[in-house]
């Protein structure tokens, strides 16, 4: 398995061999930082379109298919038609709170994207308490959306944001069960560590057999809520809200929102390709050697970006299936099941693992 | 450490300009707003001393925990007009007078003490400074020298009597 380390260490050396450390240590910084937000906005395009496609699939329709072979061009047409719009100013609004919330939660999806592993040896933020840092900076994305509903002075606005931020807060809670179910298989919160381990004994969701498959199932339910998407998308109901509390955005304000929203999807699909199906770990039986080296060929991000885009197409597949819940069955299905749900599975982990069930 | 340094002053004046704008604005939202930015900075200490689990916390229970309970709490009272009412001279004195009290006394406490200081850090970085969830977690629930699991449980017993008082005045009569 190739291991990303040695490209980073040689360009380490190759730096401070001209340079004194510190100034090493910040071109690598914004050398890592440029990367963050290159792939963000294009993975970004790719969702978009993804989310077109797909969705325009489930309802027996063609989707995009005027700009370009199949559309492929839309996409980029959209971008353009995104940045040049204006950005309206509204009278009797709070200006500098309304142009600040979009950042606050782009930043935020930003910093959550950085936690992502990669490849072997390609992760950017790794700390010991990875999953935990995760949770945390995820949460911040909600003060966000709140004040861009109360800074438009829009009434659909506050609503909106009133809604997003009571459903974020609640599935934040299976969210943080879920992970904590994992933690307890895995005995680590690192996600270099989650990743390594899971190469060479399996992946959790294996290992983990019938609580982790709960956990998983849980996660996708909870993870599609938390990206406000359908069918929790309440909080942006257009027949009602006309667009919740992105309702005043416009131009690239707007845009920010909505790269937001796909990018949290993909970061969603993202740690649960990490903490239930290996992150960048290749397919590993215990036992079977030939096999196991046969799959390590393939390099890791490959493997990472597979698994993503199959949880990608799970969530959507979600999102295009069920029907839309009203907000009350919404937080109801929040605390009256999934939470006492996943409590139970953590448990039923905790047992399987002082038991040793678990592989 | 140069770089160590630079980072310190540049999260330390957003701090300490942070802080001045939450009790100098007018509008209640935008105070918050700014205390969110004072708590971020101070996390992002933490983050550059290598006590990366303290700074996931301060993210966790102020930035992503208090912020956003301050602002729906905002949110759910009142209108839009929260802005600070006109304060008068007698008022103004006090809060000078006392600002005055807390700086000489921080400052008292900063000459005065006898610092520990360890001879080289190199890179206060997370292998140097490592508290890893293990040490947290076996000293939460310890009885023993440095053990917290009596703070803990009071902390349990209050925060139940929190949820308790929550449904109490929430429940319908």
């Amino acid at each position: 398995m190739f291991d990303f380390e040695i490209v980073t260490s040689w360009l380490h050396e190759a730096l401070t061999s001209v340079m004194s450390e510190g100034l090493a240590v910040l071109i690598e910084c914004v050398l890592v930082g440029l990367g963050i937000i290159t792939l963000y906005a294009i993975f970004a395009m790719i969702m978009i379109y993804l989310e077109r496609k797909v969705c325009a699939f489930f309802q027996c329709r063609l989707g995009p298919d005027r700009v370009g072979k199949w559309g492929l061009l839309q996409v980029i047409c959209d971008v353009l038609k995104m940045m040049t719009k204006e950005v309206v100013n509204f009278r009797q609004t709070d200006r500098l709170l309304h142009h600040a919330a979009p950042f606050l939660v782009v930043t935020a999806s930003m910093v959550t994207f950085a936690c992502l592993p990669w490849n072997k040896g390609a992760q950017i933020i790794d700390f010991n308490v990875g999953v935990f840092f995760f949770l945390a900076v995820s949460s911040i994305g909600v003060v966000g959306i709140l004040l861009a509903g109360w800074s438009a002075n829009n009434k659909y606005s506050l609503i909106g944001a009133m809604r997003a931020g009571a459903q974020i807060i609640s599935y934040e809670l299976s969210i943080g069960m879920v992970m904590l179910t994992m933690i307890c298989l895995t005995g680590t919160m690192s996600f270099s560590e989650i990743c390594d381990q899971q190469a060479t004994l399996g992946w959790n969701i294996f290992r983990g057999h019938i609580p982790a498959l709960l956990a998983f199932v849980i996660y996708l339910i909870a993870g599609n809520a938390e990206c406000n998407r359908g069918p929790f998308d309440m909080p942006e109901a257009e027949s009602e809200l006309t667009a919740g509390y992105h309702t005043e955005y416009s131009g690239m304000d707007f845009g920010y929102y909505y790269l937001a929203e796909y990018m949290n999807l993909f970061i969603c699909a993202g740690i649960a390709s990490t903490i239930f199906l290996g992150g960048w770990a290749p397919l590993v039986i215990p036992g079977l050697d030939g096999f196991n080296a046969a799959m390590a060929v393939v390099p890791g991000c490959v493997w990472f970006l597979a698994k993503v885009f199959f949880v990608l197409m799970l969530l959507l597949w979600e999102r295009w299936t069920f029907p839309r819940l009203r907000i009350d069955q919404l937080l109801k299905l929040e605390w009256k099941y999934m939470l006492p749900m996943s409590m139970t599975v953590l448990v039923i982990m905790a047992l399987c693992v002082s038991f040793g069930l678990t592989f | 450490m140069e770089s160590q340094n630079i980072m310190f002053v540049v999260l330390a004046v957003i701090v300490a300009l942070g802080s001045l704008m939450t009790v100098m604005s007018k509008s209640i939202v935008r105070a918050a707003t700014y205390l969110l930015v004072v708590l971020l900075g101070t996390a992002g200490l933490y983050f550059l001393m290598g006590y990366t689990f303290l700074g996931s916390v301060q993210t966790m229970v102020y930035a992503g925990g208090v912020i956003v309970l301050y602002v729906f709490a905002i949110l759910l009272t009142r209108g839009q007009t929260d802005k600070a009412g006109k304060t008068n001279g007698a008022v103004t004195s006090w809060g000078l007078l006392l600002a005055l009290a807390g700086v000489v006394g921080t400052l008292a406490v900063v000459c005065t003490a006898t610092w520990h200081v360890v001879a080289e850090i190199g890179k206060p970085s997370e292998t140097t400074n490592s508290i890893t969830m293990d040490t947290v977690g076996h000293n939460m629930i310890s009885t023993e020298h440095l053990g917290y699991v009596l703070p803990f449980e009071a902390v349990s017993v209050l925060l139940l009597a929190c949820i308790v008082a929550g449904i109490v005045i929430a429940r319908k009569r």
